[in-house]
């Protein structure tokens, strides 16, 4: 230590100091960024989106257009993000079966990997909502059921049912029950609103209050049948059929018992 | 004598001395009631109304009828916390917290549900038989009474949790006696104590539906039911079965035992529904803010046809002088349903005038003897079905996959046209269980067993009917249409000339028939 604080009056002190500091803090830079940027990763999402590319000219671009620019039947992909096209195709909306009303979900035509390819694809076309990374989905932690249900009951209620049993819409279109939808695909639901389902942004709803919804719509589908059989959970029309079938066709039955003569 | 018999007989004795009871216990007790199947409907109405009574009595003991903010701390997880009315909690605590509270419920609204059923099959079989004829008009109309209080009691029964199903429900309600003209908000206002919600309609309709109501209720039933022990009870033709007698079983042993045991089995249908169905789950519908609704909002079902009404009405309004008048409200909510309640309560005398019976009757007609009537009833019902079925269009259209619009349109147009063609088709099949009934009797019944004649011919063998349903078949009077000329003895035009045409071409659309085997033709083939 002696001997380096002989030369702290030298006049190359200043100078070199000057250059060790830059030196140190470019290389740690250097170094740093390096392990964020992730070359090959680069690589690999560009191969997603040609890859995305490939699948969605094969299979979407009949209808979306061959740029994803939409047409008379189907609406421009164009900016509505990753989200979107994992909402869409991995619940099976997408591609569409038929075209009457509304795509329905059914059993997805892409694996995880081409979902995920066709949404590399068309995030790269124009920036929209990404998909929700598992970290945010941690409703269970985050949510509160009873500020969900509230929620719910505000927003989700007038078209998915109080219990989330889905309800109809206009000319044939409906809101699909909310029942066995995995948290993933209902927090996309939310910020891209899919169909006729409006667009609940963060503004609207703050991701935590999302995550209560989720979590208010997870205890309604595992809410214990507390008063016996639910009959569906949609309300007095199917418990008023009940009462008659069941119920007065039970009575009567017994009344013609009742009054049949003893032989 | 055994003692005990002793004992009995000085106790009765004591009591019969001083009210002087004996001889009336006695002709009541020999009262006889006929037997069939369709005569215990009244009992299953009556039955299920005891069980609402001791049902309901249980949940006023927790209920809290009050518009009070809580904020809910109870066992039910997904609501905890929440502020809602102290009617809602306390439904809440019923259905979690108190013992058998849920099940005590359950089998109120259950037991509302059966009594409505019941008192509309009873209605239906009232009315196909003809029982409301002279001399029971005034148990009919007390009859429709009794319907039209169990719709608003039912109505005021699913509001009082407060939740989010029935304050939809007061909201549908408070808009239609808006739809009133001129007096509607003031009597909106009035019965809500202010402007929708307000803070008094819990604890209102709380004194209504639990006192108010059902005192009406037990006033009009013991009269209906007295009425029924005075004018003796209806019974369906049969030998030994005149308009003077009543053919069946004593009150005791009996019959007693019948109906002492069926109020068991009602109570036993209804506790069962209870233990194994839902019905009206508050927890899951949440409380009531104005502010929020659920899709496929219904009421219970005597309720549905009256909204299925509303929902199909078109956008039809009018404003004049300031004022708004709904008539898409209006109509479907007001007009039509007074229409068809005022009709049903007048049905028996519409019906005498048209046919100028005024005489007594105590033998039921068979449905398909009084073809017009008849069919009149299943126009009705069919009426009621396409409003109901539009009630749950949402429904319907959600698990069935069908468009709302195209419910809404199938509606729009069946309740106009579909209750003409029951009439016709109800009509025709009528008069064709009338050929039916007549070839029964000139050639009996059909064997199944075929002849082969010496020259080739094939025959089937047909059998006589017995006695007792030759009877039957030929036993109801076939009564001509009136005969009304325009004119009097003198040849001078009468006066309400289109009131005697209208009543003319009803008593002869009335009268239609096949003519029923005459005891000329029975003759003859007694010969054969």
């Amino acid at each position: 230590m002696k001997r380096l604080s002989r030369y702290r009056r030298h006049k190359a002190a200043g100078p070199f100091i000057l250059i060790f500091a830059l030196l140190a803090i470019g290389t740690t830079f250097s170094v740093a960024s390096a392990t964020v940027k992730q070359a090959p990763t680069t690589f690999a999402r560009s191969a997603a989106i040609d890859e995305g590319k490939q699948i969605f000219l094969k299979g979407c671009s009949s209808c979306h257009g061959l740029n994803a620019e939409g047409g008379s039947i189907a609406p421009s992909l164009i900016g509505v993000g990753a989200a979107s096209v994992d909402f869409q195709v991995g619940t099976g909306r997408m591609p569409m079966a038929d075209m009457s009303q509304q795509a329905m979900r059914k059993k997805p035509v892409y694996n995880a990997e081409q979902t995920a390819a066709l949404a590399a694809y068309v995030a790269s076309l124009a920036p929209g909502p990404a998909i929700p990374d598992d970290s945010v989905l941690n409703y269970e932690r985050d949510g509160n059921t009873a500020q969900g249900g509230e929620l719910f009951r505000n927003n989700c209620a007038m078209c998915h049912n109080f219990a989330g049993q889905g309800g109809a819409l206009t000319q044939g279109k409906y809101a699909p029950t909310l029942m066995g939808v995995e948290p993933k695909y209902i927090y996309e639901a939310l910020i891209t609103g899919p169909q006729s389902m409006p667009v609940f942004s963060d503004k609207t709803i703050t991701p935590a209050e999302k995550l209560s919804l989720i979590k208010w719509i997870k205890s309604a589908e595992a809410e214990p049948n507390l008063g016996g059989a639910t009959m569906g959970r949609i309300g007095p029309v199917t418990e008023g059929l009940l009462a008659w079938i069941l119920g007065i066709g039970l009575l009567i039955g017994i009344a013609v018992w009742l009054t049949t003569r003893a032989r | 004598m055994t003692p005990v018999e002793k004992t009995i007989g000085n106790v009765a004795n004591f009591v019969d001395e001083r009210l002087g009871a004996a001889g009336w216990v006695k002709k009541s007790l020999n009262k006889v009631f006929p037997d069939h199947w369709s005569f215990m409907l009244g009992e299953v109405c009556m039955y299920s109304f005891v069980i609402l009574l001791l049902s309901g009595t249980f949940l006023t003991f927790w209920f809290d009828p009050s518009q009070r903010d809580v904020i809910y701390n109870g066992v039910y997880e997904p609501l905890k916390g929440l502020k809602m009315s102290a009617a809602y909690a306390s439904t809440l605590d019923i259905s979690f917290e108190v013992r058998g509270g849920l099940l005590m419920r359950q089998i109120h609204h259950w037991a509302a549900n059966i009594f409505m059923a019941a008192i509309v099959a009873h209605l239906l079989r009232v009315f196909f038989t003809g029982a409301f004829r002279k001399p029971r008009e005034f148990n009919w109309i007390l009859g429709i009474l009794l319907l039209t209080l169990g719709l608003v009691e039912g109505l005021f029964g699913y509001s009082l949790p407060d939740d989010l199903l029935s304050g939809t429900g007061l909201r549908i309600t408070s808009a239609i006696i808006q739809a009133l003209p001129i007096v509607g908000t003031y009597i909106s206002f009035f019965l809500f104590g202010g402007a929708f919600p307000g803070t008094g309609f819990i604890p209102r309709i709380f004194t209504l539906h639990i006192l108010i109501i059902p005192g009406i209720f037990l006033a009009v039933i013991t009269i209906h039911v007295m009425l029924v022990w005075y004018q003796k009870h209806t019974q369906f033709p049969g030998v030994g079965r005149t308009e003077k007698n009543v053919v069946g079983h004593p009150i005791l042993p009996v019959y007693m035992a019948k109906a002492g045991g069926f109020f068991f089995v009602v109570f036993g249908v209804i506790a069962f529904l209870s233990a194994v169905a839902s019905i009206n789950p508050i927890w899951l519908y949440g409380p009531y803010t104005p502010g929020q609704i659920s899709a496929g909002s219904q009421p219970d079902w005597y309720m549905g046809w009256l909204d299925g009404l509303v929902r199909m009405s078109p956008p039809l309004e009018t404003h004049a002088f300031g004022h708004t008048i709904s008539w898409n409200i209006l109509i479907p909510a007001l007009i039509v349903p007074g229409i068809v309640f005022t009709g049903m309560a007048l049905y028996p005398f519409i019906e005498s005038w048209i046919t100028g019976d005024k005489r007594e009757h105590h033998l039921l007609d068979r449905p398909r003897n009084v073809p017009n009537r008849t069919a009149l009833g299943v126009m009705s019902i069919t009426f009621v079905m396409v409003a109901l079925i539009n009630g749950g269009n949402d429904i319907l259209a959600t698990n069935f996959h069908l468009s709302i619009n195209q419910i809404m349109w199938f509606s729009r147009i069946g309740i106009l046209v579909l209750p003409p063609i029951a009439f016709v088709i109800t009509k025709r099949l009528c008069l064709s269980l009338q050929r039916a009934d007549r070839d029964l009797l000139l050639h009996g019944s059909e064997t199944g067993r075929l002849l082969r004649l010496p020259h080739g011919e094939f025959v089937e063998v047909h059998e006589p009917i017995s006695a007792e349903k030759a009877f039957l078949l030929q036993s109801h009077e076939q009564p001509a249409a009136l005969e009304l000329s325009d004119v009097d003895s003198r040849g001078v035009r009468r006066p309400g000339g289109i009131k005697n045409k209208v009543q003319r071409r009803l008593s002869k659309a009335h009268a239609v028939s096949v003519p029923k085997v005459s005891e000329q033709e029975l003759k003859e083939i007694e010969h054969h």
